[in-house]
């Protein structure tokens, strides 16, 4: 065991981390915004909207990650349409379409936990609220959404866990993030059971503060 | 319960077999996505001169051999921790890679080249024919100065791990914008999309793509050898197998002498590149 090189390694680890924070907090935001999106379209009655919601969570949730990597980052690359458009500017660097194709990943398990937490809403609650005479509308946002947000909340956690590791396919489209860095010391020094200890030390120090970040919400908001 | 034991025995014993069925077997590691090097057909069997020349070798050796995939960016601690015995990547000997394995005597040359798309404006970059980073003559020290400015701002794509990676982060070219991906496939796409301005690898490999796909790359600037590039390519082995390291130097000096290496060598590369 090179104790050494697993010192000198970690500086340069905690640097990447860095870039994996980035592409992870980027595309959680994106992702949630997409994910109430899809959850209030897939409640939605009209077959039109709730079948293309659901056929956005079958896709992306149906296929690996790395898959949907390769098809945004090489995939999309070899058509000329879009190489000549302007959506090349973004498709072009590899850090966008990382955060494409997290964000959009993590949209569709979103989509599915909000929409689990809408449907256990118990109907006496909107109800209730009916029988006030408290508009729909109000009753959508104050009741309904507050709840399916508190309801969804470990599950969410998971979902958050999930994407930390699953940025590690960053490092597979030339990013350098926590693993891409990792996988770039070892081609140097051939030592690779020493770095991975060090970077999988740091995954699971990140896992640990959102665990316990989610524990903290959940105690708050519990009711 | 029962079911369950039998199974798990009889999983240990073909365990035992195939792994003492393989005990006198020389593995070679190769990478399978290096053209012409080592690579795979549409069936998924590995081709290439490697392949071709491990087979001969292990003929004037006189034991048996089995030719084991494997990443290029695990292959040095994948036969350090014995996944195989032998390396034929189209790895090329250098003091950073001696520090941890050993290498036989060279087998062939690779010459390596920056490449680009046809109506990049690196096309007309001129400098000599190639040079050498052993000796830093005032030829070589000019040519490294207008590819320096050549260089400057173009985003440069290369294989990780590789000498042509050391390269280009060892300054000998300023600080350029260098990234690196897992197999040169993958350079190769991204040369083509536009991703990459310019390309560095094996000359072989861009133009073994150009032919195969019939995108317009081309070859620009000078052949790179010594220094980074390291003393042409040869047999990684594991330091204290010196039998195998000795085995190995003998079988090349036949299949040289016999003239296999340059026959397979012209085969799969059209020119002779062996040493």
């Amino acid at each position: 065991m090179d104790f050494d090189l697993m010192i000198s390694s970690f500086p340069k680890l905690l640097n990447a981390t860095l870039i994996t924070l980035k592409l992870l907090s980027v595309s959680l935001i994106v992702g949630l915004i997409l994910g109430i999106l899809f959850s209030i379209m897939r409640i939605n009655k009209n077959p039109i909207i709730n079948k293309f919601a659901y056929g956005y969570s079958y896709f992306f949730r149906g296929t690996p990650l790395l898959v949907q990597i390769f098809i945004i980052y090489f995939g999309l690359g070899q058509l000329e349409f879009i190489r000549s458009s302007f959506l090349w500017i973004f498709l072009k660097e590899p850090y966008w379409c990382a955060i494409i194709a997290f964000s959009l990943n993590t949209g569709a398990y979103t989509s599915e936990i909000l929409r689990s937490a809408f449907e256990t809403i118990k109907p006496g609650l909107i109800e209730a609220g009916k029988s006030l005479g408290i508009q729909s509308k109000i009753i959508f946002f104050k009741i309904q959404i507050p709840i399916a947000i508190r309801q969804s909340l470990p599950a969410y956690g998971n979902e958050i866990i999930l994407m930390l590791k699953g940025t590690s396919l960053a490092s597979t489209v030339t990013l350098m993030d926590l693993t891409g860095v990792a996988k770039y010391i070892i081609s140097t020094t051939f030592k690779p059971i020493e770095v991975f200890i060090v970077a999988g030390g740091i995954y699971l120090f990140l896992t640990f503060l959102i665990h316990n970040f989610i524990k903290f919400l959940e105690k708050k908001y519990s009711f | 319960m029962n079911i369950i034991k039998k199974f798990s025995l009889g999983l240990l014993i073909s365990l035992f077999l195939t792994i003492s069925a393989n005990a006198d077997k020389i593995r070679i590691g190769t990478e399978g996505a290096y053209p012409p090097w080592n690579s795979k057909d549409a069936s998924g069997k590995l081709i290439g001169f490697e392949v071709e020349l491990a087979w001969t070798l292990c003929r004037y050796i006189r034991q048996q051999c089995e030719i084991v995939e494997q990443d290029w960016d695990g292959m040095i601690p994948a036969l350090i921790m014995r996944k195989f015995d032998a390396i034929m990547a189209g790895m090329s000997i250098t003091a950073e890679r001696q520090k941890a394995i050993s290498f036989s005597q060279g087998y062939a040359d690779e010459v390596a080249s920056l490449a680009v798309m046809k109506g990049s404006d690196l096309e007309g970059i001129s400098t000599s024919e190639g040079i050498n980073l052993t000796k830093k003559t005032g030829a070589v020290k000019k040519d490294l100065k207008t590819l320096t400015s050549a260089l400057a701002g173009k985003t440069v794509c290369t294989q990780t791990a590789t000498i042509h990676q050391n390269f280009l982060e060892s300054g000998d070219v300023g600080k350029i914008k260098v990234r690196t991906y897992k197999t040169q496939d993958e350079v190769n796409l991204d040369l083509a999309s536009g991703r990459c301005d310019v390309a560095l690898a094996a000359a072989v490999a861009f133009t073994d793509y150009a032919e195969k796909s019939g995108k317009p790359v081309v070859l620009v600037g000078p052949t790179f050898s010594g220094g980074a590039f390291g003393n042409g390519v040869g047999v990684g082995i594991r330091k204290d197998d010196t039998e195998l390291l000795k085995a190995f130097n003998k079988a090349i000096d036949k299949a040289r002498k016999n003239g296999d290496i340059s026959r397979i060598a012209t085969k799969w590369f059209g020119f002779d590149a062996s040493m």
